[in-house]
C-alpha cells in the first residue's frame, strides 16, 4: 500500500473485451465493454436497470474476486492507472447509494480516520488529513459529532470526505444521491461540483440532477457493451428517447403523465391532536418527539400528499392515518362511510378489518412480504379478510396481469428487482380492495417507467373514488398528482396548500 | 494446505462483517423476544419445559452463524459479539453475559468442526443445537443451580437439550435455508445449499 | 453504553477506566467466585464492590432498570435452591450472594465502556484479531437501523391483517416471520457495508492507529485489586470454615 500512496493525480481506465457474470448465473451483466477514461475526465455511465453499471464500478475498485462479496466469472481486460484494478486499490475511491451501510465509526473523525488507519499510517499522519477532508467535504461538525446524529445528506458527506482523505486518482459514484432528500442531495453535488484533481465515474439515474457535473456520457447495454459515447447534448440527442423508453431520467424528456386534479370528497379519515413520542428500543438515540400535534384530515376521491424533508415526521404521521401505529396524544378516527365499518378509532380495529378496507405501501417493500411465493403474497390479503379461496386467486390473477407480474407468479417475492419489487407492495395492499390507500415514499428510488405506471395506476384509483395518501418529498410526483398538500416541518403541520 | 483449502479458511471482509451484523440484528431479536415473553409468559406458567424454549432462542445466533458464514470460529464469534452486544445495551448480568455466550457456542463449533466445515445439513444443525443446549445447561448449572440434586440437574439439562435441538438446531437450519431462497445469502456458500 | 442515553455518567471513574481493564477484573471475579458456593466468600466481595459502587458512576434510573430484574433474579435463585437444593438456606443464600457478586461488576464495565474503546483496548491490550474486532464495532452502527426495522415489521404485519390476539402460537409463529424478514436486512445491510470497508482498503495490511489505549496505573491497580481481594475473600472464608467448592456436597 505504502508504494501506490506515493502516486498521486488523477488516474484513468481502460477495458478492452471486459465482461462479467454473477457467480450462479447464465447470463453476463455486460460483455464485450471498450472503453478508455483519460486520466481528470468526469464520465456519467447510464443505462437501463440491470445493465451492471454498479457491478462496473466495483471491478474497476477492484472490488470482485473470490475473497470480495461480489464473484463470478471475468472476461478480458480492465486496466486502472495502467494496472489490474485489484493492484490498483489504493489509487480509487468508491462512494455507494445508502449512507446508512457506509458509516463505519461512531464519531466522525474517527470514522475519516479508518482508511488512513487502513493504510498503515500513523496517529501524527492520520489526524491532520483528517482535519482536511471533513473541511474539504463541507462537513459541518467537528471530530467529535456521533455519526448517528447525522442527516442522511451529511452522513454521504461524510462517506465522501472518508474517500477523498485516501487521495484517490479515480472517484467512483454508485448513485450517490438517490436514497438521500432533495436537500440532502444537493449537500452532495454541491461537494461534487467543486473537485479537482481526480478522474470521475458516476451512475445515476435521475439525470438532470447530475448532467452539470459530467463532461462526458457513456451508455452502457446489458450483456452487451457500450452502445454510446459522447458529450451529454450529443448522446442525448442520438439516444434520449431510447434511453428514456427504458426507465432512464432523461433531461427533457421525463415523464409528464395528463392527470386532471380531482375535487377533494368528504374526509374518511380524521387525525385530532395527535403527537407520537420518540420510540425506544435498543440502540435508539434520543431524539424530538417525530409527531408533535397534528390535526389533518384524508379526503375521500383524492389524493392527499404529506410533505416535508427527511425526519419532518410525515412517515409516522402515515402511521398514525393507516391505524397502525397507537398514538401517544390524540387519536386519529374513522369518518364517513369508513365510520359504517367501525366506529372506533383505527388503532383499536382489528388487523383484519384494518385490512380489508386500508391498504399500505411500506418504503422497503420487503418490509410487508409475508409468504415466500408472489402469488400466495396476493392470496394472503384476501384470504385473512374472509375471501373464498376462488375469489382470492381471482383477483391474484387479476392483480398479476395488471401490474406485469404474472410471469413471476411462482418467484419469491425477496428475489424480485427493485421495480418488480414495487409493483408487487402496491398490488398487495390492493389485493383486499380496500376504500383507502396510504403510501410512504412509493416513487424512491424508481426507474422512470415504474413511475409513470405508479402515477397512472393512483390517478385511475382516485379517480374510481378511492381516498389515498403519499407520504413523498418527490416534487414530480406531488405536481402530477396532489390534490391536497400536507406540508410538515419539526413534527407539526405547516399551513395546508390545495393546489 | 493447498487452495482451495485455503479459500475456505480465510474470512473474508463480507464474512467477519455479516457473522456481526447478525449478531446484532439479535440484540434487536433478544430485547424484542424479551417483551413478548412477558405479555405471553402466564401462559406458560403451566408449562415448565417453556422455560426452555425461551432460553434456547439465545442459542440461535452462534448455531445459525456457523451454518451462515461457513467458516471456523463462526458460531463462537456470532454468539460472543450476540452476547456482548446485549450486555452493552444494558443487560442485568453484564459482562457475564459473554461467559455465557463463550459456553454457549464452544459446542457447535465443536459440532461443525467434527464435520471438518464441509457438512451443513439438518443433522448437523441438530447436533450443533444440542450441544449449544449442553452448553447451556452445565453454564446455568455453575452459576445458578449448583445446589441441586443430580436428577433435578439431569432433568433441567434433558429439557434444555430438547429445546435447543428444536430451536436453535432445527430451527437455526430452517431459517438459513429460508434466507439462501430469498437471494439474501449470495455473497455465501451456504446460497447454494 | 450505546445510544445517547448513557447509563453512566462519563466523568465516573470506571468510564475513564480502560475496558481491558476492566473486563480482565471482571472476569478474575467470575472465575474466582465460581469456584466457590458458600455465601462468605461471595459476600466479602460484594460487600466490597457495594463499598465502590459510586466510583462506577450508574445514573439512578439506569441501576434501577438492571438492578431491580439483578435483585428479583437473585432472590428467586436463593429460593429455588433452597427448596430444590441439598444445601438448605445456607446453600441458596451462597448462590443469590455469588450471583450478585460476580454480576455487579459485570454491570458496572458494560455500562461504563464505550464501544469504540471497548475495541481499541480489546486490540491494543490484549492483542484479539484486529479485523474481528473491527468488524464487529462496524456492524454495532446498523443498529438503530435495524431497531427501526424491527418495528416497522411490526406495523406491516398490523397492515397485512396479521395479529396475535392472544394466541401465543400465532405470537410465536409471526415473531419467527419478523426475525427472518430482519435477518435478511440485516443481511444485506452487513454485505454493503463489508463492501464500503473494504473500498477504504480493509484488511489490505497492517493497520495504523488514530487512537490508544494506555494501561494507566489505576488500571494496574483495578486489575491487582480484584485480585487482591478474591484471594482474600477466599481465604478468609477458609479461615472461618464456611469454604465450600463447587458441586461438593
Amino acid at each position: 500500500m505504502a508504494a501506490t500512496e506515493a502516486a498521486d493525480g488523477p488516474v484513468g481506465a481502460e477495458l478492452r473485451g471486459w465482461g462479467w457474470r454473477h457467480a450462479g448465473r447464465e447470463m453476463w451483466a455486460l460483455r464485450g465493454v471498450d472503453l478508455t477514461v483519460a486520466p481528470g475526465e468526469r464520465v456519467l455511465l447510464l443505462g437501463p436497470s440491470g445493465a451492471g453499471k454498479s457491478t462496473l464500478l466495483h471491478a474497476l475498485a477492484g472490488l470482485t474476486g473470490d475473497d470480495a462479496s461480489l464473484t463470478g466469472d471475468e472476461e478480458g481486460t480492465l486496466l486502472v492507472g495502467g494496472r489490474p484494478a485489484r493492484d490498483a486499490r489504493g489509487r480509487t475511491g468508491l462512494v455507494a447509494q445508502d449512507p446508512e451501510t457506509q458509516i463505519v465509526m461512531a464519531r466522525a473523525g474517527d470514522d475519516v480516520a479508518f482508511g488512513l488507519e487502513n493504510r498503515g499510517l500513523g496517529a501524527a499522519e492520520i489526524w491532520p488529513r483528517v482535519d482536511t477532508a471533513l473541511s474539504g467535504a463541507g462537513f459541518p461538525y467537528g471530530r467529535g459529532r456521533a455519526t448517528a446524529a447525522l442527516s442522511g445528506g451529511e452522513k454521504q458527506r461524510l462517506v465522501i470526505a472518508g474517500t477523498l482523505a485516501l487521495r484517490p486518482g479515480l472517484l467512483l459514484l454508485d448513485e450517490p444521491t438517490a436514497n438521500l432528500d432533495p436537500a440532502g442531495a444537493a449537500l452532495v453535488r454541491d461537494v461534487l461540483a467543486g473537485l479537482g484533481g481526480v478522474t470521475m465515474i458516476l451512475v445515476e439515474h435521475r439525470v438532470a440532477d447530475v448532467v452539470d457535473l459530467v463532461d462526458r456520457v457513456v451508455v452502457v447495454e446489458p450483456g452487451a457493451g457500450v452502445v454510446a459515447d459522447g458529450a451529454p447534448g450529443e448522446v442525448f440527442a442520438r439516444r434520449g428517447a431510447d434511453l428514456a423508453a427504458r426507465g432512464v431520467w432523461v433531461p427533457g424528456r421525463e415523464p409528464s403523465p395528463a392527470v386532471t386534479a380531482a375535487v377533494p370528497g368528504p374526509p374518511v379519515i380524521s387525525a385530532r391532536g395527535c403527537g407520537v413520542r420518540a420510540p425506544g428500543g435498543p440502540g435508539t438515540a434520543e431524539a424530538p418527539d417525530p409527531v408533535r400535534h397534528v390535526d389533518a384530515d384524508l379526503a375521500d376521491a383524492a389524493v392527499t400528499a404529506l410533505t416535508g424533508p427527511n425526519g419532518a415526521g410525515k412517515s409516522t404521521l402515515l402511521m398514525l392515518l393507516a391505524g397502525l401505529a397507537r398514538p401517544d396524544r390524540g387519536e386519529v378516527v374513522p369518518a364517513g362511510r369508513l365510520a359504517e365499518a367501525d366506529p372506533r378509532p383505527l388503532h383499536r380495529w382489528p388487523a383484519r378489518l384494518l385490512a380489508r378496507h386500508l391498504g399500505t405501501v411500506f418504503q422497503h417493500a420487503e418490509s410487508q412480504f409475508v409468504t415466500a411465493r408472489v402469488r400466495d403474497e396476493l392470496r394472503f390479503g384476501p384470504l385473512r379478510t374472509g375471501t373464498g379461496h376462488r375469489a382470492a386467486d381471482a383477483r391474484a390473477d387479476d392483480l398479476l396481469a395488471r401490474l406485469r407480474l404474472d410471469h413471476l407468479a411462482d418467484a419469491h417475492p425477496f428475489t424480485l428487482s427493485g421495480g418488480e419489487k414495487r409493483r408487487l407492495s402496491v398490488a398487495t395492499a390492493l389485493a383486499t380492495a380496500p376504500d383507502v390507500l396510504l403510501l410512504d415514499e412509493p416513487t424512491f428510488g424508481q426507474d422512470a417507467r415504474t413511475w409513470s405506471e405508479l402515477v397512472a395506476l393512483l390517478a385511475g384509483l382516485r379517480d374510481s373514488g378511492h381516498a389515498i395518501a403519499v407520504a413523498t418529498h418527490d416534487e414530480r410526483l406531488l405536481a402530477a398528482l396532489a390534490d391536497r398538500v400536507l406540508p410538515m416541518a419539526a413534527g407539526a403541520l405547516a399551513t395546508e396548500a390545495v393546489r | 494446505m493447498n487452495a482451495a483449502a485455503r479459500t475456505i479458511r480465510r474470512w473474508r471482509t463480507v464474512d467477519i462483517v455479516v457473522a456481526a451484523t447478525i449478531a446484532v440484528a439479535f440484540g434487536v431479536v433478544f430485547w424484542a423476544w424479551g417483551i413478548l415473553w412477558n405479555a405471553v409468559a402466564p401462559v406458560f406458567v403451566a408449562f415448565p419445559p417453556a422455560q426452555g424454549f425461551m432460553t434456547s432462542i439465545w442459542l440461535v445466533p452462534g448455531v445459525l452463524g456457523g451454518l451462515i458464514i461457513r467458516k471456523p470460529g463462526a458460531a463462537i464469534f456470532c454468539e460472543l459479539v450476540a452476547a456482548l452486544i446485549e450486555a452493552l445495551l444494558g443487560s442485568s448480568w453484564g459482562m457475564l453475559d459473554v461467559v455465557s455466550g463463550l459456553a454457549q457456542s464452544v459446542g457447535p463449533e465443536l459440532v461443525f468442526a467434527v464435520f471438518a466445515y464441509r457438512r451443513w445439513g439438518l443433522g448437523v444443525a441438530i447436533g450443533a443445537g444440542a450441544m449449544a443446549g449442553l452448553g447451556n445447561t452445565v453454564n446455568d448449572l455453575i452459576t445458578s443451580y449448583a445446589t441441586w440434586p443430580f436428577g433435578w440437574m439431569a432433568t433441567y439439562g434433558g429439557l434444555i437439550i430438547i429445546s435447543a435441538t428444536v430451536v436453535a438446531g432445527a430451527g437455526s437450519w430452517w431459517l438459513t435455508r429460508a434466507l439462501a431462497r430469498a437471494g439474501a445469502l449470495t455473497p455465501f456458500a451456504s446460497a447454494r445449499g | 453504553m450505546i445510544g445517547t442515553a448513557p447509563l453512566a455518567r462519563t466523568d465516573a471513574w470506571a468510564a475513564r477506566a480502560n475496558p481491558a481493564a476492566k473486563l480482565i477484573a471482571t472476569l478474575v471475579i467470575a472465575a474466582a467466585l465460581l469456584v466457590a458456593i458458600d455465601p462468605v466468600t461471595s459476600g466479602i466481595v460484594l460487600a466490597v464492590e457495594l463499598v465502590l459502587l459510586p466510583a462506577g458512576g450508574l445514573r439512578p434510573r439506569a441501576l434501577l432498570r438492571l438492578g431491580v430484574p439483578l435483585l428479583v433474579g437473585a432472590v428467586s435463585l436463593g429460593v429455588v435452591n433452597t427448596i430444590i437444593g441439598t444445601g438448605g438456606v445456607w446453600g441458596g443464600l451462597g448462590l443469590s450472594v455469588r450471583l450478585l457478586a460476580i454480576a455487579v461488576p459485570g454491570i458496572v464495565t458494560a455500562a461504563s465502556t464505550d464501544p469504540t474503546d471497548l475495541c481499541d483496548a480489546l486490540v491494543q491490550r490484549l492483542h484479539l484479531p484486529e479485523r474481528f474486532a473491527v468488524g464487529a464495532l462496524a456492524a454495532l452502527r446498523l443498529l438503530p437501523m435495524l431497531a427501526a426495522e424491527w418495528r416497522t415489521l411490526s406495523l406491516a404485519r398490523r397492515a397485512r391483517g396479521l395479529e396475535a390476539g392472544r394466541n401465543p402460537l400465532a405470537a410465536v409463529r409471526i415473531f419467527a416471520g419478523k426475525v427472518f424478514a430482519l435477518l435478511v436486512r440485516a443481511i444485506r445491510a452487513g454485505t454493503l457495508l463489508a463492501t464500503a470497508m473494504d473500498a477504504r482498503g480493509f484488511g489490505t495490511g497492517p493497520r495504523g492507529r488514530a487512537r490508544t489505549s494506555v494501561f494507566r496505573p489505576g488500571d494496574y491497580a483495578l486489575m491487582a485489586g480484584a485480585l487482591i481481594l478474591v484471594t482474600a475473600a477466599h481465604l478468609v472464608s477458609a479461615g472461618f470454615g464456611t469454604w465450600r467448592v463447587l458441586f461438593t456436597g
